[in-house]
């Protein structure tokens, strides 16, 4: 382990380590433009110059590994001039245009500067022009800024996994672009708006929207996917106008979706912001009081066994317990939150996690993937295999639909017969998998969201345990869900209803439950709807309890680690909406089930006490071993994709404007339009 | 002035074949065999003992440069030699001839240089734009294997040893060894980051060593007539024979192989045939190719032309391409166009030199018709020092150092256009 000096100070780190790391670790910040923890290291801005005695030349401290002895001068003379310079180069063919760059303000380039620049341009001659790029609807080019740090290039590169960006040309007429013009078709492509250190990518949907410096930020969490990235939400006067990723290594390291970052704008559509109340068959606003009243008529007549709760896809855990227990209060134990009416054995937490955890799959060293397409399903999941794949070369496997993966995967087949075949042993993956460490496998809902999902459910624990997936210290056993609310509900316990039945009863609860088969709902059913989107469900609803998006409350999640993770509220929810839970408090005492907590410490605390995984915020308890699903015949259908659309999965992205613009460029895209289009 | 008896290269002028049998009559590929059965250490030993130092202009002794390479492969990575014929230098054009008239030292060479480093396979990048070249040195190649001198078992040696050749597309940096390597593998020619040293992780992340075409054809020979030979010639720690390339307002531009450490002023009146109208009439002298700095006649008077001494006048000998200019040049538009060379061929990658190179360039283009300040002759001198020493490769160095060799020699000639230009326009 080299011990090395940097301004003085000693530091022994692990081998390998490069200066910038060192210096990191002794808080001092060493200024860079094309160095990201996450990237490789290609040292071409040449910002992180710093001496090193007897070192003839400055060194590039972010490509330079410390060695024994070394003394390192971030702020020597040597290392300032080479600084200055470098800033000086990097300006000279940049416009200084940044009063009407999107970036102003939160731009390296424009700090780096300030800090350590010079504080005029000796630069006369002409400055040179790029054309612009068109990257799709999400990322706006202006490239004329570039600095050619090639971030987004290696970002394309190693972490998303496509190559289409690259530097083309050389010298002063290097360019960033992709060599035949073309859209970056990622599902993590908003990320290079984070990581370009100058105002070159921006975000297309904000564009000259605001300066950082209005924004409010608050530190939440994401619920378009059931990965529970963690994100920041910038807010002003009262609307959320970016969301931007945050570092959890655990779970999204620094990077989040598309959908994540851009479907914002559809919490502003669609919005239910009143109650309504249906009047002779048509709904008219209502107060609060006059929903209640009705909702209190009904229910005072209505049979305990008849009334039944669905959870919708992004529905809190908060408000999830509340509505359980008020349907308790009845006596009712009809609550289902598998809207897409998947099948699988809800008694044992092994059996519905994602137990390896999203940081656990960098251990694996083959991959099963079953009935899933996490490029969809959970993006970042994907990005972790992909890294892992980056890294160590694992193997992967597919059995469902053969989709396209950003890492070369092995398909097995398509449906359950070949998951069979692989249970008794048979077939060269199998023989992979036999001599596999760490082998682990991913089951997608499009492998249990089926009338054998229960026998699916016990043929890929077969698999698991005939490949000793399960052992100490290691469970490679992994079911993938694809949203938000859904193991934040099965760790409530809401679940267990029979989804036919309740749409035939008296009462039906939806909250905010837009993907259950509407039509089928009983004529005579009394629909409550509890959401903010004035989506499928709410059509049908009899009373509308106008709720609050994630944005606008405080509410747990759990991801499909189970862990389980605080949002916080960014805003207010629109008009007369109020946060979920206490409408269902509200409504408890309107009924005159008053339930037994009166703020959302109480409600939490009782979460709690009722299962550990609320008691203890952002950690994952690792669940007990234990058999699950049930032996029997399985359907020789093959497996299905739950995601067709990744840009528009559940109310908000539907309602959102930029995930439609999304959906027309990369999905539709390859028809070319005409004349009379629009 | 070297005997013919000490010429290595016989046939620089291409006066005699260049096949293989008109090359084994000149000596080549005789005892190979025999060098070989002595062994990696020996040859190695008796490279170092030679003092040779790197031909393609950094002047790294030979020896060394093979001696960091593994002896064994621990894990199992095979070695590689990779030979840098990508002369693109301007002024240079020694390798050019090698390759053309004398190719067979350079396949024996990169034999037995393999075998001394464990190597099996050897890649020669040749530039994009010598095809008559690459014909030639594929033409030797293919005899060589049709001789058995390369191949399964090379020179009856039980050795297999493979040569290819790799054509460039005509980057200049891609003479760089780490951008060759890059290039060679498929990548674009981006100068690579060191550490890691290729010896250490070079060619498909693989110890490599770059030699240049030169080093690598002249090391047959060393080994045939032993390192002391090499060693009596030229003076302490330059030794040996070099080829010289004269060019520019000289009555007779050649190659020539001279010994290491010819006074430059020989160099021209012998083999150069002279300065155009006679020595009194030379201006400057660049003495390694066009990233040297030049030297202005007082300096040429004495100078010679090696390694050291070069430095020691803060010019440096690399290539050895001696760009002769009389008193007809104008010399601040000779620099502007190298300044113009270097911009164009700046690979981008690192900030510096991206930029900065055009920089310079452009205010350049200003000084030859004295369209500047007098203090941006400063400015040009500080942009040079930004440059110099803060890249990833050397291409920056190479950019800065013409300029400040105008500046240092024919700073009064700047400042008379500056003063001229400005009167002009006041008139």
């Amino acid at each position: 382990m080299p011990k090395l000096t940097i301004d003085g100070m000693e530091v022994t780190v692990e081998p390998g380590t490069s200066i910038i790391q060192a210096a990191e670790q002794l808080g001092i910040e060493i200024p860079r433009f094309c160095y990201h923890d996450k990237l490789s290291v290609p040292a071409n801005c040449r910002m992180c110059l710093v001496e090193v005695e007897k070192s003839p030349k400055p060194v590039a401290s972010c490509a330079m590994p410390c060695a024994e002895d070394m003394k390192v001068h971030t702020n020597s003379p040597q290392a300032q001039k080479a600084r200055k310079g470098v800033i000086e180069m990097l300006l000279i063919n940049h416009p200084l245009d940044c009063p009407i760059c999107d970036q102003g303000g939160e731009c390296d380039l424009q700090d780096q500067t300030v800090a350590f620049g010079f504080d005029r341009s000796r630069y006369r001659e002409e400055k040179r022009a790029v054309k612009d790029k068109d990257l799709g609807p999400l990322i706006k080019t202006t490239m004329t800024r570039c600095i050619h740090c090639t971030r987004c290039v290696r970002f394309g590169d190693e972490i998303a996994g496509i190559d289409e960006m690259g530097v083309l040309n050389r010298g002063e007429h290097l360019e960033i672009g992709t060599y035949v013009q073309q859209m970056v078709t990622s599902e993590l492509s908003g990320n290079i708006i984070d990581i370009c250190p100058v105002g070159a990518l921006t975000s297309k949907p904000y564009e000259f929207t605001a300066r950082p410096w209005e924004l409010r930020k608050v530190e939440s969490i994401d619920v378009s996917d059931a990965v529970g990235s963690n994100i920041r939400i910038d807010t002003r006067s009262g609307a959320v106008l970016r969301v931007l990723p945050r570092l959890h290594e655990g779970v999204n390291e620094e990077w989040i979706s598309d959908k994540a970052r851009f479907c914002i704008d559809g919490l502003k559509n669609q919005r239910l912001d009143r109650p309504y109340v249906r009047v002779n068959g048509k709904l008219e606003p209502a107060s609060w009081n006059q929903a209640f009243a009705e909702i209190t008529e009904k229910l005072a007549n209505a049979d305990g066994k008849k009334i039944g709760a669905v959870a919708g896809d992004l529905a809190d855990c908060e408000s999830m317990a509340a509505l359980k227990d008020l349907l308790a209060a009845y006596g009712s134990k009809n609550l289902e939150c598998r809207q897409d009416g998947a099948q699988f054995d809800v008694s044992q937490a092994c059996g519905w996690r994602f137990n390896t955890t999203i940081a656990g799959i960098e251990n694996a060293d083959v991959i099963l993937l079953v009935g899933t397409n996490p490029r969809h399903e959970a993006a970042l999941v994907n990005a972790r295999i992909r890294k892992t794949w980056l890294a160590k070369r694992i193997k992967i496997g597919v059995i469902g639909q053969q989709v396209d993966l950003n890492y070369p995967v092995k398909y097995l087949g398509a449906g359950p017969e070949t998951l069979a075949e692989l249970a008794s042993g048979k077939g060269a993956f199998a023989e992979i998998l036999s001599k596999a460490q760490n082998p682990m496998i991913i089951v997608g809902q499009g492998a249990l969201s089926r009338d054998d999902g229960m026998e699916i459910h016990a043929l890929v624990r077969a698999v698991a345990e005939k490949f000793n997936m399960v052992k100490e210290g290691w469970n490679g056993f992994n079911v993938l869900h694809t949203q938000a609310s859904r193991v934040g509900a099965l760790e409530l316990g809401f679940v267990g209803g029979d989804l036919e039945k309740m749409l035939k009863g008296d009462v039906l609860y939806l909250l905010g439950a837009d993907e259950i088969p509407v039509g089928s709902i009983g004529k005579d059913n009394f629909v409550i709807y509890q959401g903010h989107h004035g989506d499928a469900a709410a059509a049908r609803a009899d009373v509308i309890l106008p709720g609050a998006a994630y944005t606008e409350k405080n509410a747990t999640y759990v991801n499909v680690e189970g862990r389980a993770q605080q949002a916080k509220q960014a805003i207010f929810p629109p008009g007369e909406a109020r946060e979920d839970w206490k409408i269902i408090r509200a409504l408890s005492e309107a009924v005159g089930k008053t339930l037994p907590y009166d703020d959302i410490a109480q409600l939490r605390a009782r979460m709690a006490k009722a299962n550990p995984v609320f008691a203890n915020i952002d950690t994952v308890q690792p669940a007990a071993w234990k058999p699950f699903g049930k032996d029997g015949k399985h359907d020789a259908a093959p497996f299905s994709l739950v995601i067709s659309n990744f840009y528009m999965t559940d109310v908000i992205s539907r309602a959102s404007r930029v995930m439609e613009e999304c959906t027309a460029a990369f999905l539709n895209g390859t028809k070319e339009k005409t004349g009379t289009h629009g | 002035m070297l005997d013919d008896k000490d010429r290595i290269f016989t046939n620089l002028y291409g006066w005699l074949g260049a096949d293989l049998k008109s090359a084994q009559e000149r000596g080549n590929w005789s005892g190979t065999k025999d060098i070989l059965a002595k062994g990696r250490d020996w040859i190695i030993e008796e490279v170092k003992k030679s003092e040779l130092r790197g031909r393609g202009g950094a002047g790294f002794p030979t020896g060394m440069k093979w001696s960091f390479m593994p002896k064994e492969s621990k894990d199992g990575r095979p070695s590689y030699l990779v030979i840098n014929a990508d002369e693109s230098e301007p002024g240079t054009c020694k390798d050019r001839d090698i390759i053309r008239h004398e190719p067979h030292t350079i396949i024996e060479g990169a034999l037995i240089a393999s075998f001394a480093m464990n190597s099996h396979a050897c890649y020669i990048y040749i530039r994009g734009e010598f095809y008559h070249e690459a014909v030639a040195l594929q033409k030797a190649i293919d005899e060589a294997y049709d001789a058995g001198l390369v191949g399964k078992n090379a020179c009856g040696s039980g050795w297999e040893f493979d040569i290819y050749l790799h054509r460039g597309a005509g980057a200049y940096i891609c003479g760089e060894e780490t951008a060759l390597l890059n290039s060679l593998e498929g990548k674009k020619g981006f100068p690579r980051n060191k550490p890691p040293f290729p010896a250490g992780a070079g060619l498909y992340a693989c110890p490599t060593t770059v030699n240049n075409i030169e080093t690598i054809a002249v090391v047959p020979e060393i080994l045939r007539r032993g390192a002391s030979w090499f060693a009596g010639i030229g003076n302490e720690k330059n030794r040996g024979t070099k080829v010289f390339c004269i060019s520019g307002h000289v009555n007779n531009p050649c190659n020539v192989e001279e010994a290491m450490s010819i006074p430059l002023k020989e160099l021209i009146e012998k083999h150069g045939g002279g300065v155009r109208g006679g020595w009194d009439n030379l201006l400057a002298v660049i003495p390694g190719g066009s990233s040297t700095r030049l030297l202005p006649k007082d300096l040429c008077e004495t100078v010679l032309m090696d390694f050291d001494s070069l430095r020691a006048v803060n010019s440096s000998l690399g290539t050895a391409a001696v760009i002769v200019m009389d008193k007809s040049t104008d010399i601040v538009y000779a620099i502007a166009r190298l300044a113009r060379f270097y911009w164009h061929e700046s690979c981008g990658q690192c900030t510096p030199c991206r930029e900065g190179t055009g920089w310079m360039y452009r205010i350049m283009q200003r000084m030859v018709k004295g369209e500047a300040n007098i203090e941006e002759i400063d400015m040009l001198l500080d942009i040079g020092s930004e440059i110099e020493g803060h890249t990833i490769c050397a291409h920056g160095d190479a950019s800065a150092w013409p300029i400040q060799g105008l500046i240092k020699h024919f700073r009064p000639e700047m400042e008379r256009r500056i003063l001229e230009y400005r009167k002009r326009i006041a008139a």
